[in-house]
């Protein structure tokens, strides 16, 4: 993309004539870029496509998915659970300030883990494994795929998207509602114990207003958007290493992509997950009750 | 030439272009079952291309390439896979798997295709090994471990693994000494001795091409040629291209730089007059 987007520049600097060569020009350049990225989403879409149906078709070996779901659940349950920890600390001294001055401070038991088990768990969780196992998987392929390790693999009639892209599929979809649950209760009990031992809140009206504002709904809306997170983080990660520019550079800015990418699209599914999910809500449960 | 029943290989009218780039134009090529071709030709010119259009790893943009009369790209995944399992495919580095030991490597194209016994495996494996000169403490270490020639004959005995049809060699000798490349040079010879085997060796070492092949085929690259020219200048045998007439041909035999050393000292003086 950004090597397009220089030559662009680049080209356009070059050129000469009026404000109207000049207009057709940025309208021509703002058409190679839609051109691009509809490619790229096309792309993108049938490489999902792809490792869906491998997905079905046949599963990977135990011997193939079993080092992969170490390697990305296992391995990145420390991280997980550390940041977790920390960020349920983090909302407890953001929020005291404001809910002593309203009186209600004991509520801070219910804000702190609506918010941790909605939202900042699964998106913690996705982004933990988007920057420590997505760019690992884009750089792994990305070398693969410059190292001619995937033609390889193809060349021995083993299909590469079954045998790279399935696995590390199957280990983020399943995995990442562990880590979503790990970073929750991590983030639950290192919010407790900032509020209980250090802001001196009483215990239990801090657990009795959790148990009030948080319901199996919650942690099922935070599970259930974990599920889209990780697909796309493998799905995007795999996609960049396997169609990595030669190189170091190449692995290097596939490595980079993969993680800025899967960011961005954890952010944007995150907010139309939860408008679709606020909308099973409501029709379900009109009435919801309040934090305060 | 003849275009039926002999010819494992058959490449009409072939075209490849990525995006707009062409790098193969209007190659026609038919290599006769059992024989040995070399295909020359400077770096870029499209030897590697050619090999990976063969095996479908890249589609043609125009033309074909078939394998035994058949087209690897137009066919559904099963029996694209079962033709696949007929190539034996040596890379320029090798491409052995990093993660996995010698062995591994070696036993991988078994353990995919549907081979379980471990001692049926290993069996096998060390046989390959052995025919590639390499000895059984090899078989734990990992690619990285291993030199160069080390590593381009354990994907020799991975591309033997399945007892191929026919083996493609991209590159066999480049970045060996002249011992390890003769080394190798004779590992071709042996194995189309052993094993009635086709061979396609894209090299651009005339060594090796004089030494392994029946008939050398000579690429060159499009953007020194005019439009109606072909892409393929040379096609004969080793005594053949030693006899050319066509100065492109007897350049690339000679090892002479001719025009693009001029090229460079035109370059040189401009920049000096800058």
């Amino acid at each position: 993309m950004a090597s397009g987007t220089g030559s662009s520049t680049a080209g356009a600097a070059l050129r000469g004539g009026g404000p109207v060569q000049a207009i057709t020009d940025w309208i021509t350049d703002l058409g190679g870029v839609v051109v691009r990225w509809v490619e790229v989403i096309g792309d993108v879409t049938m490489f999902s496509l792809r490792t869906f149906s491998w997905m079905f078709t046949r599963l990977p070996r135990w011997s193939t998915l079993l080092p992969n779901f170490y390697q990305i659940g296992v391995l990145s349950l420390p991280v997980v659970a550390l940041t977790g920890t920390f960020i349920g600390m983090v909302l407890a001294v953001q929020s005291y300030a404001q809910f002593r001055a309203l009186g209600f401070e004991t509520r801070l038991g219910g804000v702190i883990n609506m918010s941790l088990i909605r939202e900042l768990g699964p998106v913690l969780a996705a982004t933990m494994l988007a920057g420590r196992v997505g760019s690992a998987m884009a750089a792994e392929l990305g070398t693969m795929r410059v190292t001619e390790q995937i033609d390889a693999l193809e060349s021995m009639g083993t299909n590469a998207i079954h045998y790279l892209a399935v696995p590390r599929f199957m280990a983020c979809l399943f995995l990442i509602p562990s880590l979503t649950i790990m970073a929750d209760f991590m983030g639950v009990v290192g919010g407790a114990y900032y509020s209980v031992y250090i802001l001196d809140i009483d215990w239990f009206h801090y657990w009795h207003n959790s148990e009030r504002f948080v319901t199996n709904w919650d942690l099922f809306y935070g599970v259930f958007k974990s599920l889209f997170f990780g697909a796309a983080i493998a799905l995007i990660s795999c996609h960049r290493g396997f169609n990595c520019d030669p190189g170091a550079e190449g692995v290097g800015r596939a490595a980079t992509a993969a993680f800025v990418y899967s960011f961005v699209l954890i952010l944007i599914l995150d907010l139309f997950l939860g408008i679709f999910l606020d909308q099973i809500y409501y029709a379900i449960w009109p009435v919801t009750p309040t934090l305060i | 030439m003849n275009t039926t029943v002999d010819n494992i290989v058959e490449v009409d009218s072939l075209h490849v272009s990525f995006e707009s780039h062409v790098v193969l134009r209007d190659i026609n090529l038919h290599v006769p079952r059992g024989q040995t071709v070399a295909i020359i030709g400077g770096s870029g010119c499209g030897k590697t291309v050619l090999l990976k259009t063969i095996i479908g790893l890249i589609s043609p943009s125009r033309g074909t390439a078939r394998f035994d009369g058949q087209s690897l790209t137009q066919l559904n995944e099963k029996d694209r896979v079962k033709q696949r399992m007929r190539f034996g495919f040596v890379f320029q580095n090798s491409a052995l798997f990093d993660s996995m030991t010698v062995a591994q490597n070696i036993a991988f194209p078994l353990r995919e295709h549907g081979r379980d016994d471990s001692r049926d495996i290993h069996r096998i494996v060390m046989a390959r090994l052995a025919e590639v000169g390499l000895s059984e403490s090899t078989l734990l270490k990992k690619p990285v471990e291993l030199s160069g020639g080390m590593r381009k004959r354990v994907g020799l005995a991975r591309a033997l693994v399945m007892n191929p049809d026919i083996l493609l060699y991209d590159e066999p000798t480049t970045g060996l000494d002249p011992i390890v490349s003769d080394v190798i040079n004779e590992l071709i010879i042996r194995t189309r001795g052993r094993y009635p085997v086709t061979s396609m060796v894209v090299t651009h070492d005339m060594k090796t091409a004089r030494k392994v092949a029946d008939r050398i085929v000579m690429l060159y690259p499009l953007s020194h040629l005019k439009q109606d020219e072909s892409q393929i200048v040379f096609e004969g045998t080793p005594e053949e291209i030693d006899q050319s007439e066509d100065p492109r041909v007897r350049q690339f035999v000679r090892g002479e730089a001719g025009e693009r050393l001029s090229a460079m000292n035109t370059d040189r003086e401009e920049f000096g007059s800058l």
